[in-house]
């Protein structure tokens, strides 16, 4: 079938660019691998009637003008073609004019002692299992990292129940008071900070976890900062260190990328969300990690763009607006680098089994001064995950061995995944 | 290690190509620098399956070197640690009785090159297709992790190793340089596909695929390739050519190859050529259907002409050697390539017959 817009993910930057498109009379499919819209902002399950979300009056409003596009759910992309055509698994192929990638981003972790444990999640796994199910990931649990967003996963446990013994904060966010914050946003975080208040969770920062231990499940973590160490017992850690853009299709589709300020790779923008290949357009957290309501003001953006609408220059300013808050807390939650501090026999790549060491001594000895060349010498991240998990620290390692930060060609050779999900040779021999 | 002074010879390239000549130059007793824009094996060698085949090559001089290299290389690997040689042997499978007497004809020619006619090639590979005609077994081939093999013999080699730093001419006695003027008694050009803009030299790039599997249980053994594969390494043809290359790793994926088209240094993935590859791959291994690509990747096979590597002195440029040009075969031929270049060098005998090799032979006399 052929549209006039393709658009890749259905949280609020794909729903803002496909709705906003349809409303223009262009044909739009939506394509969303999860079963519901919303991405993971507003991940929900069935009957949910929009309690503990935020924004759901935005949300409702954009299902109910899904009416106008083509949504199809559970759409597994693996490949983009010139042209564009989207291949999913399945076999099923939608061709489109334009292309709006707005695939949205997964949780940045670094290794540690104790991470591969039963019960050690990621903060964004813990706030889907909550949100997408119902489901806290345990009773008495630790929620970790760096960021804005450890504070609604904390506040959302503590609602459900969950004793949450600490927030453990890398950075030391009074930082926040340096920038030029809009309120609303100031004021989003100081709520969370006040019911993490009302339910005595504890904030503290410029601390990291720097072991989880248990047997056979996590028991307890390690937390260190400036006073020294402390063990806190819980039965499961929710640890995140912010975002990893998912820019792998933007990637095969040939889209220049830029290193952004939290040190992630994204898909580079103009006004607009045009890419640099004509007729790819990228929107929210693809092209630097902003948080939902600029996601939703890119996704406008690129559903205007995508029609050939001029630009609002309120919307324009909008955008701005958010990207300068957005690199504010950039610059407040850049954590400790990982490279100096992390346990050299830690296993760093979980699909292949490759340790910090293995790569510290590629480097030493294998020749070894990039991303790639770590890949080729160690295999680190050449497994299942396709270095989604370990890319970001592994990177780091690299860099830190090579006496110099992080390139964007370190990030490239662990973000170039030309086939974006694992597909049978079967279907692909079809 | 030479940290000082002007080295003997300044390697240009650290693929396996330039690592093996690192290797046997210094092995020779002489001081070795080896340049490389990027890291170690970061080119073709960083692209490849690690072959070391003689079952693919014809009766002629590509294959006389290649059974020395063969040699070489068993020798490496009780030399070198962790490159992972694996002496697994090479099965050719035919899909027709014509099929199966062009490929006894053509191993019947191959001189010092071992090979067993297979009636039933599940014998040999318990997954393959029912109802392939025949094959045959060429124990001689090995297989090695191609990044590791250079990153040992360049260590072994005790080279100095400069990586980042980007060659931008070669002059007599000297190579300019981002990072300035090296000077050399002898230059080595294994610069790879990259060696035809850099020595002047007739080399120039042949896009190939590979397709890599999530890690399985031991279902290929050997590597295994349709006899159609010989053919489409000696074609001449630009466009697009596919058989049939599949083997297992001690990592536990399986790579599945090959293609091969002239289309410069384009980067763009294919899914056409994708698609060939996985269908040819399940034609002759059907187990292999429900198997999941995770992954697939790019390489430029630097090849010239007649399909043989440019070894040797450059005459124009006094002190200039090229090792470059082997296309497919590079990690196969690279330890007899490095050896003859140190012999060159040194002003050591060989018996190796050098002038199917030699860089002139391209030159066209005005």
């Amino acid at each position: 079938m052929r549209y006039d817009v393709v658009v890749i993910g259905a949280g609020p930057a794909g729903l803002a660019a496909a709705t906003t498109a349809a409303r223009f009379g262009r044909s739009v499919a939506l394509l969303d691998a999860a079963t519901r819209p919303g991405g993971q902002f507003w991940r929900h399950r069935a009957a949910d009637t929009g309690a503990g979300h935020r924004d759901w009056a935005t949300f409702a409003a954009l299902r109910d003008q899904l009416s106008g596009v083509d949504y199809r759910p559970g759409s597994r992309v693996w490949f983009v073609e010139p042209g564009f055509t989207v291949h999913l698994e399945g076999g099923e192929r939608f061709a489109g004019a334009r292309l709006v990638l707005a695939t949205g981003a997964y949780d940045r972790s670094f290794p540690f002692p104790g991470w591969d444990l039963p019960g050690v999640v990621t903060a964004g796994a813990a706030q889907a299992l909550l949100k997408g199910q119902g489901v806290p990931i345990g009773k008495r649990v630790v929620v970790a990292g760096s960021g804005p967003f450890l504070l609604p996963v904390a506040a959302g446990l503590a609602r459900a129940g969950v004793r949450v013994p600490a927030v453990i904060e890398a950075a030391s966010p009074l930082g926040y008071l340096r920038g030029v914050p809009p309120l609303g946003k100031v004021a989003e975080a100081a709520a969370y900070l006040a019911q993490l208040a009302r339910h005595r969770i504890p904030y503290r920062t410029r601390r990291v976890v720097s072991a989880a231990h248990g047997d056979g499940r996590v028991t307890a973590v390690t937390v260190s900062g400036p006073g020294g160490q402390r063990v806190i017992e819980c039965d499961a850690l929710a640890i995140g260190y912010g975002f990893t853009p998912q820019v792998e299709l933007a990637i095969a589709a040939g889209c220049e990328t830029r290193l952004d300020g939290d040190g992630s790779l994204v898909v580079q923008v103009e006004d607009g969300q045009s890419t640099s290949v004509p007729g790819v357009y990228a929107a929210g957290e693809v092209t630097g990690v902003g948080g939902a309501e600029l996601s939703l003001v890119e996704g406008r953006l690129a559903g205007l763009a995508a029609t050939g609408q001029p630009l609002p220059l309120a919307l324009l300013r909008r955008r701005s607006a958010l990207r300068r808050f957005a690199a504010v807390l950039a610059r407040v939650h850049r954590t400790p680098p990982w490279a100096g501090r992390c346990d050299e026999q830690t296993v760093l790549c979980r699909c292949e089994g490759v340790t910090v060491d293995a790569v510290n001594r590629s480097v030493r000895q294998l020749g070894v001064v990039d991303g790639r060349g770590a890949k080729l010498m160690t295999r680190v991240g050449m497994g299942w995950c396709q270095g989604r998990v370990c890319g970001a620290a592994a990177c780091q390692l690299v860099a830190a061995g090579a006496g110099r930060e992080v390139s964007r060609d370190d990030l490239l050779a662990f973000g170039t995944r030309p086939i974006a999900q694992p597909v049978t040779l079967a279907e692909l021999a079809e | 290690m030479d940290g000082q002074g002007v080295p003997d010879v300044v390697v240009i390239g650290a693929g396996v190509v330039g690592a093996a000549c690192a290797y046997y130059l210094s092995r020779a007793g002489l001081t070795v620098t080896v340049l490389d824009r990027g890291g170690v094996s970061g080119g073709t060698t960083g692209a490849g399956e690690g072959n070391i085949l003689v079952s693919d090559k014809p009766p002629g001089p590509e294959l006389q070197i290649a059974l020395r290299s063969n040699e070489l290389w068993r020798a490496l690997g009780r030399q070198l640690e962790g490159i992972e040689l694996e002496v697994k042997g090479g099965l050719v499978v035919t899909e027709s009785q014509e099929q199966q007497e062009a490929l006894r004809a053509f191993a019947s020619g191959q001189a010092g090159v071992t090979a067993t006619e297979v009636t039933d090639v599940r014998d040999y590979e318990p997954h393959l297709a029912p109802d392939l005609a025949g094959g045959m077994f060429y124990p001689q081939d090995m297989q090695v992790q191609p990044m590791l093999a250079a990153a040992q013999l360049l260590r072994a080699s005790g080279a100095t190793v400069r990586l980042g730093v980007t060659v931008t001419s070669i002059e007599p006695g000297r190579v300019v340089t981002d990072a300035g003027v090296i000077a050399a008694g002898a230059i080595v050009n294994a610069a790879g596909v990259w060696a035809g803009q850099l020595g002047d030299v007739p080399v120039l790039p042949r896009r190939g695929f590979i397709l890599v599997t999530s890690r399985q249980p031991e279902l290929v053994r050997h590597k295994v390739y349709a006899a159609s594969y010989v053919a489409a390494v000696e074609s001449d043809a630009a466009d697009l050519q596919t058989s049939p290359v599949i083997e297992g790793t001690k990592a536990g994926s399986i790579l599945i190859g090959s293609s091969r088209e002239r289309v410069g240094f384009d980067a763009a993935m294919s899914l056409p050529v994708l698609r060939l590859l996985a269908a040819g791959a399940v034609r002759l291994f059907p187990v292999l259907k429900q198997v999941r690509l995770i992954r697939a990747y790019k390489g430029f096979r630097p090849y010239t002409l007649d399909h043989l590597p440019i070894i040797g002195a450059d005459p124009r440029v006094p002190g200039l050697y090229h090792a470059c040009g082997h296309e497919g075969a590079g990690v196969g031929l690279a330890p007899i390539t490095g050896k003859l270049i140190a012999d060159q060098i040194t002003g050591s005998p060989t018996d190796v017959d050098l002038s199917p090799f030699r860089p002139e032979r391209f030159h066209v006399q005005l």
